[in-house]
């Protein structure tokens, strides 16, 4: 064991969460910060040679190292659980600026009443219309309270899109059912490629309200809060999976590296895997990790943050004895609690014209959120909450999107399908649904008892499933997704399969949430709604693993408005005074 | 694009990566299009075939007999037809022969911790301890003298094993290398591209995407190398 000096402050992963705590810190104090990324170094200059489909979307080349470790999944606590081998169901990254390097850059907010969904769905429906098992909590914080920080997030991004509520003010031609928000996006909307502009076009005349997405990929030239600038997009169409090629892509290594290496008190340690949290009575002293050379190693911290994907943090807090571990028989602890991942689904759509897919953007586009949340009534519906359709302005590359064809053509290889195929490959479209995932006592995370990683540490145990409050959605999304793609013109439609179990070859997203929740109190949260652990105050962990409900918008913009809340938390007040931030 | 001497280059590469050579696949110039942009060296060359000249083409994972088998069974599945060429004009044999002699056909990213549960349902993905390398090698051997069968012989033999794993990766292939970047050995002159009106990547299409809007816009396909001018290296080409 190597013993290291000590530093102020240990950040336990390098992607967005990380990253930005440490500019913050950096910008903001004179501390040392060392920051702890068990992949590879990466530079968004790495990128100008990346758009090649084999080895980035379909070998993965920037995700998670399954080899080294993967997760076990069952569906029920009675089941054995079964390791996932091979990436499916969700794409975590890994590397410096982690999967915030290949995501598509989708930077929705949260509909407002998603932090204080018990009580607002309740009020509406009483409790009975609550599904059976649910685990529906308040977060603790409101609107008001995170809006400011959302409002960060975009200038830090140089989010594009267009207001749909500026000041309590609704506008047309935005999203007329977000939260109020304080200032309009820093950067008109995106281009929209053909396909998506039908989409746009089709939903209006079905009396819905279609607005750009938001995205975190420029549409025009930009220069941020801390002064960087980035070009707009030349959609390309190399996004979901890829690295951004000119940086119009918010991804860490342009919008947080840059500022970080500008201070010689941030450190960040490649190649270096995280695997202890030490903490004696209520403080952590630091972590151990293996480095590079594999050498064990251990960093005194006087703080330690832990900023790694939402099931690494979790894992880490059941590896280092953190903690009550959940026990889903009894209700009873809270660590790995309410994991929720995204419901998903989509239409496929084969159009008259071709659409030229290989040009686009993956956040460009449009979206409704007519079906999102609680904006429509579901009294007489056999589901709550709802989700985002949108059509996808993404290009798309040959190897992943050769091969759809309609449902009449029954051969999967051979002269006939070949030919349709070849046929109907640029006349391919989708709409895609995002919906909310609401949390159960039975969906939680905790240590495998039987698989191991490469260093001989359990395994995180997923327990999840879908339950009918789920496949409800989908079906009615489906619905919906054919009613727009009828009025679209679609020639034929093809919908994805209704839910059935968890499947862990179905892509859903990279979007999973919960494990170490925040609260107002510490009997059912792992940390307080700054958060900080309720018992190791020197401790914080940020990321979705705080989010008790998942919310249909993809999480980022909400785990950046946290992020930056927590740094508001600990530079403003812990730091000044080392207590229980309440 | 150099014009250059094919054997020599192929000789030049396999000392390269100082490896003895015991297996070729010998192909005529008219079997894989004539022209050829093929990368060899980490290198991207484009090479004028004579119709009548026949290639070696040094093989890293297959022996010539399995490679015939495989070229024949790519073929059926992605076809040289009326509608354009096939797997056999992109090369795909090429392709997945690299495949599996790299880190993907090891299976150097996937768990292959104990036990297997090769009975768990099909949710869980696949489960078995078996590495693309001995799927294609087991699954070869039920394919014995496939390449000499009469074509819809062929066709019937790939239907009777189309439920099971081998042929489900065999298809994936097959479709991975018709239209991967040529610098994976596939998709040769990026015939795979040009069947379906693909252009390779491209630095911009922003005037392009208001332009073209309900009619096609067909650039002319360029491959990442052609486009970047940088050398790239290939995951099938990392270090064991």
């Amino acid at each position: 064991m190597k013993n290291l000096p000590r530093t102020d402050i240990a950040i336990v992963g390098g992607g967005w969460t990380g990253l930005l705590l440490a500019k913050e810190i950096a910008q903001r104090t004179a501390l040392n910060v060392v920051v702890l990324e068990r992949g590879t170094a990466r530079r968004s200059e790495d990128y100008a040679n990346d758009m090649d489909e084999l080895d980035y979307a379909v070998r993965f080349s920037m995700m998670q190292d399954y080899s080294q470790e993967t997760v076990t999944l069952r569906h029920t606590s009675r089941d054995r659980a079964i390791p996932i081998r091979q990436l499916g169901n969700f794409l975590p990254g890994t590397g410096t600026g982690g999967a915030g390097e290949h995501w598509d850059g989708f930077f929705p907010r949260h509909v407002p009443d998603l932090f204080e969904l018990y009580t607002k769905t309740v009020e509406r429906y009483g409790e009975k219309k609550l599904p059976e098992d649910h685990a529906i909590v308040d977060w603790g914080i409101t609107w008001a309270e995170i809006e400011p920080y959302y409002t960060k997030a975009d200038k830090l991004i140089g989010t594009s899109g267009k207001a749909g509520n500026l000041r309590g003010k609704v506008v047309d031609g935005g999203n007329r059912f977000e939260g109020s928000r304080s200032e309009e996006y820093p950067t008109p909307p995106m281009k929209n490629s053909y396909f998506s502009s039908l989409f746009g076009d089709a939903v209006k005349s079905l009396g819905y309200h279609p607005y750009p997405n938001p995205s975190a990929i420029l549409s025009i030239a930009h220069t941020n809060l801390d002064g960087i600038a980035r070009p707009g997009c030349f959609y390309c169409g190399f996004c979901s999976r890829f690295g951004c090629m000119v940086s119009a892509k918010s991804q860490p290594t342009n919008t947080l590296l840059p500022i970080i290496e500008q201070h010689k008190t941030v450190a960040i340690r490649n190649n270096c895997s995280v695997r202890r949290v030490l903490h004696e009575g209520n403080k952590t002293r630091g972590v151990n990790y293996v480095d590079a050379s594999g050498e064990e190693c251990y960093q005194p911290a006087d703080v330690v943050m832990l900023c790694s994907w939402t099931l690494n943090n979790t894992r880490l807090l059941l590896l280092s004895g953190i903690g009550e571990p959940y026990d889903s028989a009894t209700g009873k602890g809270a660590v790995g609690r309410n994991l929720t991942h995204q419901v998903g689904s989509a239409t496929t759509l084969f159009m008259e014209k071709p659409l030229n897919r290989f040009m686009g953007a993956a956040a460009s586009g449009f979206c409704i959120s007519d079906f999102d949340g609680d904006n429509f009534d579901h009294s007489d519906l056999l589901f709550v909450r709802g989700g985002l359709l949108r059509a996808m302005g993404t290009g798309s590359q040959p190897i992943l999107s050769f091969g759809t064809v309609p449902a009449s053509v029954k051969a999967r290889w051979g002269s006939e399908w070949k030919k349709a195929a070849v046929y109907w490959y640029d006349r391919v479209g989708g709409i895609s649904f995002s919906g909310e995932h609401i949390p159960y006592k039975t969906n939680y995370m905790d240590l495998d008892i039987t698989y191991k990683d490469h260093l001989g540490d359990p395994l995180l145990r997923l327990t999840i499933d879908w339950h009918d409050n789920d496949k409800e959605m989908v079906k009615f999304a489906s619905s919906k997704g054919t009613e727009i793609a009828k009025a679209m013109g679609a020639k034929e439609i093809l919908t994805q399969p209704p839910y059935d179990h968890y499947d862990a070859r179905r892509y859903q997203t990279t979007h999973i949430q919960g494990g170490t929740i925040m609260g107002k109190s510490p009997d059912a949260s792992v940390v307080n709604t700054w958060g900080q652990h309720w018992e190791l105050p020197n401790l914080f962990i940020v990321g979705a693993s705080t989010m008790p409900c998942q919310g249909a918008a993809n999480p980022t913009p909400t785990v950046l408005a946290l992020a930056y809340r927590t740094a508001d938390a600990l530079i403003d007040h812990y730091l000044k005074n080392p207590h229980s931030l309440i | 694009m150099t014009q250059m001497n094919w054997t020599s280059r192929l000789v030049a590469h396999a000392r390269l990566r100082r490896v003895r050579r015991r297996h070729f696949l010998v192909m005529s110039a008219a079997s894989i299009g004539g022209v050829l942009v093929y990368s060899l060296d980490h290198k991207v060359s484009r090479l004028v075939a004579q119709p009548t000249k026949t290639f070696k083409i040094p093989l890293r994972f297959f022996t010539e007999r399995e490679a015939l088998i495989v070229a024949a069974a790519a073929s059926r599945i992605i076809p040289s037809d009326e509608s354009g060429p096939g797997a056999r004009e992109a090369g795909v044999v090429i392709y997945i022969d690299r495949q599996l002699a790299g880190p993907w056909g090891r299976d150097a990213r996937r768990y292959t911790h104990m036990p297997f549960a090769d009975s768990a349902a099909p949710e869980f993905g696949y489960q078995g301890a078996a590495s693309p390398q001995r799927i294609y090698r087991e699954g070869l051997k039920q394919l014995s003298g496939f390449d000499r069968l009469p074509l819809s012989e062929q066709d019937a033999r790939l239907v009777e094993i189309e439920q099971g794993v081998f042929f489900d990766l065999l298809r994936r292939n097959t479709i991975e290398g018709t239209f991967c970047d040529p610098l994976h050995g596939g998709n040769v002159d990026m015939v795979g591209w040009q069947l379906i009106g693909f252009p390779g990547p491209r630095m911009s299409n922003a005037a392009e995407i208001d332009k073209y809007r309900g009619e096609e816009f067909r650039p002319k396909p360029a491959s990442l190398t052609q486009m970047t001018r940088k050398p790239h290296r290939p995951s099938e080409d990392e270090a064991t």
